[in-house]
């Protein structure tokens, strides 16, 4: 298990290095090294610093300043079920919080955390440009709208369900192939 | 001469393709699919039709377009059926459901279901038009013309509808007989300031040494708008065409559209967008072989709301922290990597090509005198139908809210709009015959901003909205400034306070005091403006301030802290359990009468149980302050 996950790191490292050395080596090229390394990796390491540090030349430190400075980066890694609660204006004025702390409540945890299983992680964050269907949630990428506290329990439910699901079909998938 | 006539070559090929399209007779269906539009489930819908069309072997051809700018009707469907006689009908709110039912009895039954139906897209005398709703009449379309009628992946749709035809015209004016069309049209800029965009261009075409840049800006960090985004889904080359032309009125050869990296759409179709004009040589070296050359990039920004400002924006592209910069220096001296830069709104460039195929005299009669041609509100919050509405300039807030969006909704007063953002203000009703344009907003204590426009009934409690801003604004505060710095987050603990029922006498003059401070003390628009929002609702909401300070009490019944919630004994019907399934902390339990109470420690204040609550008996009540809600013990009679 172990040896996995030191394979899987390793692996992560080898990718990044090899996409940060195809930028020039330009201060400009910063937040678009960070962004790539998010995209493909869905947060930032402190390896990734060391190395946007090094390809630039510059102290580690200023990569860490800019990359807290923007609200994109985060340090941590998601779920596998992203939660992204809407606070914009327009989700604030129809309760947007109260659909916040209603995913908080059922999964056990606090905005910028991600549960103990690393299946779900909760964010808050500024209008999705759907504020016409405010209060809004965005789960992995669906957006939904018109949230309601009981939708929260239901949208959990079905994610549960259809993760137990894949899960019976993967274990008879097993059998099968013993057999 | 030989740019006109390669243009033509591209432009036959795009009408080969457009009347190709409209001549079939096939049935078309024109689905919107921006992001509200796939928010509200359009690819559902859009599959649905495949597959009915499949199934039922019909021929009809399916065109993907962007945003109409009618979210409440998401999702939105136009289908063309010449066959069946109809004119093209505008059907809202087409669920997947919907979609097979319509193909089956529409587009093969040839009955277009009257009780769906929104309108006829033109007059015509078998179905009512939707120009007879305020909604479409009142509009008047320049920024937004093509939005919701071509196909953003598709530049051949753009340059069918004139698109380019523009640009290739003007390249045989000279580039100060652009600057000067576009001084002469009056056009301001649309990114929250309003400084005239002629007289930008004029500065950076004559001032600076050194390469000039262009920039569009797209970060639209507003919490509450959309339409930069929605623009950049649904016509991106309106936007390239007016960069385009503003990099040959300016003399630049390197341009970038900076968008917010959270808007994946928009990132994805702009970039496509310009890869297909590449590809047309419509950008690149020696442009259609006029010798002029251009190179357009994006650049994500990484979402910090005081990118937006204009030197904050360049240090973000040089890699640094967007704190803003001491001007002057202006940027169209020394912008990016100290060359004259011009940035520009997406909706300011998008307004250059309709300028420039018009004419300076047309956009004059648009609009008022000092504010020429048209504005986009993205109208949310309280109202019947929200969206984006693009309307002339000196249009009455009363005509926009109440004619335009349909007003309040639930029988609700209205009590107040937010327009302007983190940085604009909350007007009351007596303002709703203000104009809107930038300098009577600006008078009124409001500001254009970018023109989010937040509509509140009475159940809004201003102190809590104010809240929000100042919450907003401290943590984008990027920390160069003190009073900035510290000021705004000491201004939230004071709303955080009142809004908790805390508040204490003297609170209110601090916040003044505060609120002067933090505009003086502060280098950019972002400290300058942040003080906006509690500054006009202590103007306009006062009573609301003291209420909560010297009652405990919440009039709009918002601050959780200040309110309650109760089941009337006398209206709860015994038997019902429609709230107790729904509360997610458990906090109702039936009485020994099997009646319903709630309790007080354990409730949340989520509202589900008003919901939940049938409407004939509508037992559950909120009240402010929390002590008017009777106690109902576990075991009471
Ligand atoms: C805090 C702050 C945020 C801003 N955000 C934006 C924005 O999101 N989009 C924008 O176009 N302009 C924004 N501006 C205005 C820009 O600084 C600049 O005036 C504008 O981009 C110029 O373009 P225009 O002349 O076309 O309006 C912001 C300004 C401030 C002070
Ligand atoms: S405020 Fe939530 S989508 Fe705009």
């Amino acid at each position: 298990m172990d040896d996995a996950i030191l394979a899987e790191e390793e692996a992560m490292l080898e990718d990044m290095r090899s996409r940060v050395s195809g930028f020039e080596k330009e201060r400009g090229n910063l937040i678009p090294i960070l962004q790539m390394i998010q995209g493909r990796h869905a947060y930032l390491p402190p390896e990734a610093m060391d190395l946007a540090a090094e390809h630039l030349n510059i102290p580690v430190c200023e990569v860490y300043g800019v990359a807290t400075f923007y609200n994109q980066f985060r340090f941590h890694p998601p779920g596998r079920h992203p939660i992204k609660v809407c606070l914009g204006t327009a989700c604030h004025v129809k309760a947007g919080d109260i659909i916040l702390e209603n995913f908080e409540r059922k999964l056990g945890i606090t905005d910028g955390e991600t549960t103990p299983d690393k299946e779900f992680s909760i964010e808050r964050v500024a209008c999705v440009g759907c504020c016409a269907l405010a209060p809004v949630a965005v789960i992995s990428e669906t957006v939904h709208g018109k949230m309601a506290p009981s939708k929260v329990e239901g949208l959990l439910l079905r994610i549960q369900i259809e993760k137990e699901k894949a899960e019976r079909e993967r274990e008879s998938g097993k059998r099968e192939g013993e057999k | 001469m030989k740019t006109e006539e390669l243009f033509n070559a591209i432009r036959q090929e795009a009408e080969r393709q457009r009347n190709e399209f409209v001549e079939s007779p096939a049935p078309k269906i024109h689905i919107g699919m921006a992001t509200c539009g796939i928010a509200s489930g359009a690819v559902e819908t859009r599959h649905a039709f495949e597959q009915a069309l499949a199934e039922r072997h019909i021929e009809a051809r399916i065109h993907t377009v962007g945003c109409i700018g009618h979210c409440y009707a998401e999702p939105v469907v136009i289908i063309d059926h010449p066959e069946s006689g109809f004119p093209p009908i505008f059907y809202h709110e087409v669920t997947a459901g919907k979609a097979k039912m319509l193909t089956k009895l529409f587009l093969e039954g040839g009955d277009p279901r009257f009780e769906h139906v929104y309108g006829a897209t033109v007059e015509n005398e078998m179905i009512p038009s939707v120009m007879e709703f305020p909604r479409f009449n009142e509009e008047k379309r320049v920024i937004m013309e093509k939005c919701g009628h071509i196909d953003p992946e598709d530049i051949y749709d753009y340059i069918a509808e004139d698109g380019y035809a523009t640009l290739v015209r003007a390249f045989q004016l000279t580039p100060e007989d652009v600057v000067k069309e576009v001084a002469d049209s009056g056009l301001r800029g649309r990114g929250g300031a309003g400084f005239p965009t002629g007289r930008k261009w004029d500065m950076a075409r004559r001032g600076g040494s050194g390469e000039k840049i262009v920039i569009c800006n797209a970060d639209e960090g507003d919490p509450g708008a959309y339409m930069d985004r929605t623009l950049l889904e649904s016509n991106p080359h309106q936007m390239i065409e007016g960069m385009i032309l503003c990099a040959y009125a300016v003399g630049a050869h390197r341009a970038l559209v900076y968008v917010r990296a959270e808007y994946p759409l928009a990132v994805k179709l702009v970039t496509k967008a310009i890869q297909q004009a590449e590809s047309l040589e419509l950008l690149g070296k020696d442009i259609l072989r006029s010798g002029f050359d251009l190179k357009i990039e994006v650049f994500q920004g990484s979402g910090a709301f005081v990118c937006g400002e204009e030197t904050a924006l360049i240090e973000s592209i040089e890699g640094k922290r967007g704190m803003p910069r001491f001007r002057p220096p202006y940027p169209v001296e020394k912008g990016l990597h100290g060359q004259p830069t011009v940035i520009n709104n997406v909706k300011t460039l998008a307004s250059v090509p309709p300028i420039l195929k018009n004419g300076a005299d047309w956009y004059r009669r648009i609009g008022t005198e000092k504010s020429p041609g048209t504005a986009i509100f993205s109208v949310v919050g309280d109202v019947v139908h929200p969206g984006l509405v693009e309307i002339p300039m000196g249009v009455s807030l009363r005509t926009l809210i109440f004619d335009i969006c349909g007003g309040v909704p639930n029988k609700k007063a209205f009590k107040s709009v937010q327009i302007g953002g983190p940085s604009g203000g909350c007007l009351p009703s007596a303002f709703l015959d203000t104009p809107i344009d930038f300098d009577s907003l600006t008078q009124a204590g409001a500001m254009m901003g970018s023109g989010g426009m937040v509509v509140m009934d009475e159940d809004t409690c201003m102190v809590d909205v104010s809240r929000y801003f100042i919450d907003f604004t401290q943590k984008e505060s990027c920390g160069k400034c003190t009073f900035c710095r510290i000021g705004t987050p000491h201004m939230l603990r004071i709303l955080d306070r009142i809004t908790q029922g805390e508040g204490r006498e003297g609170d209110l003059e601090q916040l003044e005091q505060l609120s002067r401070d933090i505009k003086e003390g502060s280098l950019c628009g972002l400290g300058k403006t942040a003080p906006n929002p509690v500054i006009t609702s202590l103007r306009y909401f006062r009573e609301e301030y003291e209420a909560h300070v010297n009652e405990k009490r919440c009039p709009g019944k918002m601050c959780r802290p200040l309110t309650a919630f109760y089941i009337d004994l006398e209206k709860c019907a015994r038997g019902c359990d429609a709230c107790v399934g729904c509360c997610p902390v458990d906090a109702i339990f039936t009485t020994s009468t099997r009646k319903k109470g709630i309790d007080q420690s354990l409730c949340v204040k989520c509202g589900e149980c008003v919901v939940a609550c049938p409407p004939q008996y509508d037992a559950v009540e909120k009240v402010s302050p929390p002590k008017l809600a009777p106690v109902v013990e576990r075991s009471a009679k």
